[in-house]
C-alpha cells in the first residue's frame, strides 16, 4: 500500500467528517426552518465526501477494509482532522465562523486538487467543488448579516471569529506524508495557499464591518493526531454502536 | 353580505367541491374551511418540525456512514415538508410567525407519536417503517383533497414518505437477518412503537369529532377506524417477513372478513400524550422553544442587514 497516499486522503477526509458530525449535531435546532435545512444540507455533502475519500483509502488498505472501520475504528490519536473542525456549536455565530473560515479553505483546496495526478482525487474534487462553493457562499453570506446586522449579532459573530481564528494557521501545516505526495504532484501544497487565504477571508471580515484579528498565537496539533479535549466526546458519539456491537452489518 | 348572499356562495362552493374541483386561496371560502384547514395544515407542518427531534437524535450515533447519510437525507425531508405545509398554510392568511406561536404556546397540536422516545438504533427502522407507514396511509387520500395548495404539497410529500418507509424496513430487515442481539434490538423497538403508531390514526369514528365535516370536504376519505385496519392489514404480514411478533395477544387474521382482528388500544394513555403528558412531551416543546428563542438574535440580524443593504439601493437609485 502507499501509505503516504493514505495518509494524505485521511489528513483531507477527516476533516469532512468531524464536521459534518458537528453539523448533525444541529439538526432541528437552528434559528430558522431554512438554516435548519441549510446546515443538513452542508452536512450530508460533507459526509458524502467523506465516503468517496475513504472508501479510496479503504481500497489502498486492502485487508477488505471499508470505509466504516476507518471512520468508526480509529481512536482520536489516528485522526488528522484540524482542531478547527472539531470546535463546539457553542452557538450560530461560532457554527458560521467555523463554516466560513473552513469553506475559504477548503475551497482553494479543492480547486488545487482538481490538478492533481490522482484520477480518483481529481474526480472527487470536481464533484466536490460545487458543493463547496455553495457551502462559502452560505458562510459568507451569514458572516455579513451577523456582521453587518446589529450591534448584538456583530459582537457575537466577532467574538466568535475570535475563538475560531487561532486555530487557522494549522490549515496550512505540510506534513511528512504531505511532502511526499507533493513530490509526486498528488497532493496540494497547501503552504503556498496561505497569503491567499488571509487575503480572502480578511476582504471579506473587512465587508462585513468585523476587525481581522491579528496573526499572532495559533494553535495546532490535529493534523499530528493531537486534538483538543472535545474530540474524544465527539469520537464516544460517532462510535458509540460499531464499539458496542462490534463486526455487525447494520 | 346579507344572509341569502352567503347561502348562495356556500351552495356553489358545496357544489364545486362535489365536483371534485379544487379550492384555490383566493376562491371564497367558508369560515369555518379555512379556520379547519389552517389547524390541520398547521398541525401538519408542525408534525414534521417536531418529527425531525427524535430521528435528529441518533445523526450523530448511525452506525455506518451510509446509513448516516440517509437518515441525515430523511430529516432534511421533513424539514423541506415542513416548508412546503407552513406555505400551504400561509394562503390562507396566517402567517408563519402566528403558527410557531401556537406550536409554542401548546395551543396548536402535532402527531403525538413524537412524544415517544428513541432509545436504539432499531427505533430508526421502527419509525420509518410503522410511523412513515401509518402517515402515509393517512396522507395518501390527501392529495385529492379539495384545497389545491395542501394537495399539491401532499404529492411530494407522499413520494418521499414511501421512500422513507421502505429505507426503514430495510433497516429492520437488516436486523432481523443479522445476529440474536441485533432482531432483539429490532423486536424492541416493534413492541414500543406499535401502539402508539396505531394511534397515529386517531381516536376511534364514536369519539372522531370533526370527522364528518372532513368527510364532506374530502380531507378525509376514508374514518379513523378504516384506515387503522388497512395500516394492520398491511402491515401484518411485513412483520411476518422479518419474523417479528406484532405485541398483541389478541391479534388474528379473520377468514370471515378477511381481515386482522386486534386487541384494544389503550386510550388513556393516548390522550395522556395529546393532552401533553407523555414520555417526551416537554423535552420536544423545549428543544422547539428553545431554538427559537436562541435563534432571535440570528433572525434579528438578518433583518437588519437586509434593510441596510434596501437602503443602500435606494440611496443609489436616487
Amino acid at each position: 500500500m502507499n501509505k503516504d497516499l493514505y495518509k494524505y486522503i485521511l489528513g483531507i477526509a477527516d476533516n469532512s467528517l468531524i464536521l459534518a458530525q458537528r453539523l448533525g449535531e444541529l439538526c432541528g435546532h437552528g434559528p430558522t426552518l431554512e438554516t435548519d435545512i441549510a446546515l443538513t444540507n452542508i452536512s450530508l455533502d460533507l459526509l458524502g465526501q467523506t465516503r468517496s475519500y475513504y472508501q479510496y483509502a479503504a481500497k489502498l488498505a486492502g485487508e477488505d477494509k471499508t470505509e466504516d472501520d476507518i471512520a468508526f475504528l480509529r481512536i482520536e490519536r489516528e485522526y488528522k482532522n484540524v482542531l478547527l473542525v472539531e470546535q463546539p456549536n457553542t452557538h450560530f455565530g461560532h457554527v458560521m465562523a467555523r463554516q466560513f473560515l473552513f469553506d475559504v479553505y477548503h475551497l482553494m483546496l479543492m480547486e488545487q486538487l482538481q490538478n492533481s495526478k490522482d484520477e480518483t482525487l481529481v474526480a472527487i474534487a470536481k464533484k466536490g467543488i460545487k458543493e463547496v462553493s455553495y457551502h462559502k457562499r452560505f458562510s459568507s453570506d451569514w458572516v455579513k448579516r451577523l456582521g453587518d446586522g446589529t450591534e448584538e449579532s456583530k459582537e457575537k459573530v466577532q467574538e466568535a471569529i475570535n475563538a475560531m481564528w487561532r486555530f487557522t494557521d494549522e490549515l496550512f501545516d505540510v506534513m511528512e506524508a504531505d511532502k511526499v505526495m507533493i513530490e509526486e504532484g498528488i497532493a496540494v501544497d497547501v503552504s503556498e495557499m496561505k497569503e491567499t487565504y488571509y487575503e480572502k477571508v480578511s476582504e471579506l471580515l473587512e465587508e462585513a464591518t468585523l476587525e481581522v484579528p491579528e496573526r499572532k498565537y495559533f494553535t495546532r496539533g490535529g493534523k499530528r493526531g493531537v486534538h483538543t479535549e472535545h474530540m474524544g466526546y465527539l469520537l464516544a458519539d460517532l462510535q458509540y454502536m460499531q464499539r458496542t456491537y462490534p463486526n455487525m452489518t447494520w | 353580505m346579507s344572509e341569502q348572499e352567503v347561502k348562495n356562495l356556500e351552495e356553489i362552493f358545496e357544489a364545486r367541491i362535489a365536483r371534485d374541483e379544487k379550492i384555490e386561496p383566493k376562491d371564497w371560502m367558508p369560515e369555518k374551511y379555512r379556520k379547519t384547514h389552517i389547524r390541520q395544515i398547521s398541525q401538519h407542518a408542525h408534525s414534521e418540525i417536531i418529527g425531525m427531534l427524535p430521528e435528529g437524535n441518533w445523526i450523530t450515533r448511525a452506525p455506518s456512514l451510509r446509513r448516516k447519510a440517509a437518515l441525515l437525507a430523511k430529516v432534511q425531508d421533513e424539514a423541506g415538508h415542513g416548508l412546503y405545509l407552513y406555505s400551504a398554510c400561509e394562503t390562507l392568511g396566517i402567517s408563519r410567525e402566528e403558527m410557531y406561536e401556537q406550536l409554542h404556546s401548546g395551543k396548536a397540536k402535532y402527531s403525538s407519536i413524537f412524544n415517544y422516545p428513541t432509545v436504539t438504533w432499531a427505533d430508526m427502522g421502527a419509525i420509518g417503517w410503522l410511523v412513515d407507514g401509518a402517515a402515509i396511509i393517512n396522507q395518501v387520500p390527501l392529495c385529492n383533497t379539495s384545497f389545491g395548495p395542501y394537495a399539491r404539497a401532499m404529492v411530494r410529500v407522499c413520494k418521499e414518505e414511501s421512500f422513507h418507509q421502505r429505507q426503514g424496513y430495510e433497516i429492520m430487515l437488516t436486523l432481523c437477518k443479522g445476529t440474536d442481539e441485533q432482531k432483539e434490538m429490532a423486536q424492541d423497538a416493534l413492541n414500543r412503537w406499535w401502539w402508539p403508531s396505531l394511534m397515529m390514526l386517531g381516536p376511534t369514528d364514536a369519539e372522531s369529532v370533526h370527522t364528518e365535516q372532513s368527510m364532506k370536504w374530502k380531507l378525509k376519505r376514508k374514518s379513523n377506524d378504516e384506515l387503522r385496519q388497512q395500516f394492520i392489514d398491511q402491515t401484518v404480514p411485513q412483520a411476518d417477513i422479518l419474523g417479528l411478533t406484532i405485541p398483541d395477544p389478541d391479534m388474528k387474521f379473520n377468514e370471515e372478513t378477511g381481515h386482522y382482528d386486534f386487541g384494544e388500544i389503550d386510550w388513556d394513555e393516548f390522550w395522556q400524550v395529546v393532552k401533553g403528558h407523555g414520555p417526551c412531551n416537554k423535552e420536544r416543546m423545549k428543544a422547539r422553544v428553545d431554538a427559537w428563542e436562541n435563534g432571535e438574535w440570528v433572525r434579528d440580524a438578518a433583518m437588519a442587514h437586509a434593510e441596510k443593504k434596501a437602503n443602500k439601493n435606494v440611496a443609489k437609485a436616487s
